[in-house]
């Protein structure tokens, strides 16, 4: 019994993440005044992978980390900085790896190639499909 | 052709099988290492972190000898568990620079009364921004700065005491 209450208990926890004291930084979850701006801050920040929670977006997450970038692409987006430039900022610190957004890397054609492939593949079932129809 | 084909499905699934069951098994890697190693340091200039140590600029850690910059904070629990390594490292003669992410000044101080001081000067990065340029991507991690202010080399993570000689090492071919 005393094993089971121990188990549930143990089931129940919440991983206890350290994070800083610290107040998060003034635009991690405050929005831009101008609703262009901040939509481009969004739109951004939807794209760009958080480090501390490397599956979400900083948009997402609470990681102080991740506010702090929130913060950072909002400040330097109000400052007139355009948002691919940010993303490039970052790229060559962390890698693609930072950034959701698929780029004209070679070992990425496949996947921009796949929806021509599987549009291809289908129209050529479909003539078949057509073929075969009239002959009936 | 049409034989052929009624095996496809089959291999197919095989494939992904065999995808996902290796995928399963491999160990997963999570660290990013930061795409500036071998590049300069960008610039900075911090604050003081500490009440009895210097501030950092970025222009200090150019001075023709390789030193440590060791990125911590005193809301980091592994960075408590590494604090014996740096303190070794500094016995052994090595110039360590400090970074305190996302901290405030006595909590520092009280993290260093508690773990010791292995550190020359402490810059205070509040918001994570020098981090963030440095391509950094958490606590602690550790970097040498050869002696014409280049990265040479990230180490992920608190410094084992199995890593100090390898340090040592790096440090010492990184002029």
């Amino acid at each position: 019994m005393r094993m089971l209450v121990a188990l549930l208990a143990l089931m129940l926890s919440v991983p206890v993440f350290a994070q800083s004291a610290l107040p998060p930084a003034p635009y991690a979850d405050r929005q831009i005044e101008d609703p262009a701006l901040e939509k481009k801050a969004r739109t951004l920040m939807e794209t760009i992978r958080c480090l501390t929670c490397q599956s979400q977006s900083i948009a997402d997450s609470n990681a102080s980390m991740a506010g702090d970038m929130r913060s950072q692409i909002r400040e330097r987006i109000m400052a007139g900085e355009e948002p691919e430039h940010i993303r490039a900022w970052l790229i060559e610190r962390y890698g693609d790896w930072v950034s959701y957004e698929p780029t004209a890397d070679p070992i990425l054609w496949p996947l921009w190639a796949a929806p021509l492939i599987l549009l291809g593949l289908g129209l050529l079932l479909l003539r078949g499909r057509i073929k075969r129809g009239r002959r009936a | 052709m049409r034989k052929l084909l009624i095996w496809l499905p089959l291999a197919l699934f095989l494939g992904f099988f065999g995808l996902f069951a290796s995928g399963l098994l491999r160990p997963d890697d999570r660290i990013i290492n930061s795409k500036l190693v071998g590049k300069a340091l960008p610039a900075f200039v911090l604050p003081a972190a500490a009440s009895d140590r210097p501030p950092l600029a970025s222009s200090e850690l150019a001075t023709g000898k390789p030193r440590l910059l060791n990125i911590f904070a005193s809301w980091c629990v592994p960075c408590a568990a590494e604090a014996p390594q740096l303190l070794a490292l500094r016995q052994a003669g090595v110039e360590i620079d400090a970074i305190a992410i996302r901290d405030a000044r006595p909590d520092v101080d009280a993290f260093l009364k508690r773990y010791g001081n292995p550190y020359s000067r402490i810059g205070l990065d509040a918001r994570s921004e020098v981090q963030i340029a440095m391509g950094s991507s958490g606590v602690p991690e550790s970097f040498i700065i050869d002696g014409r202010g280049r990265i040479a080399y990230q180490h992920v993570g608190d410094i084992r005491q199995d890593d100090v000689p390898m340090i040592l090492d790096r440090l010492r071919n990184a002029q």
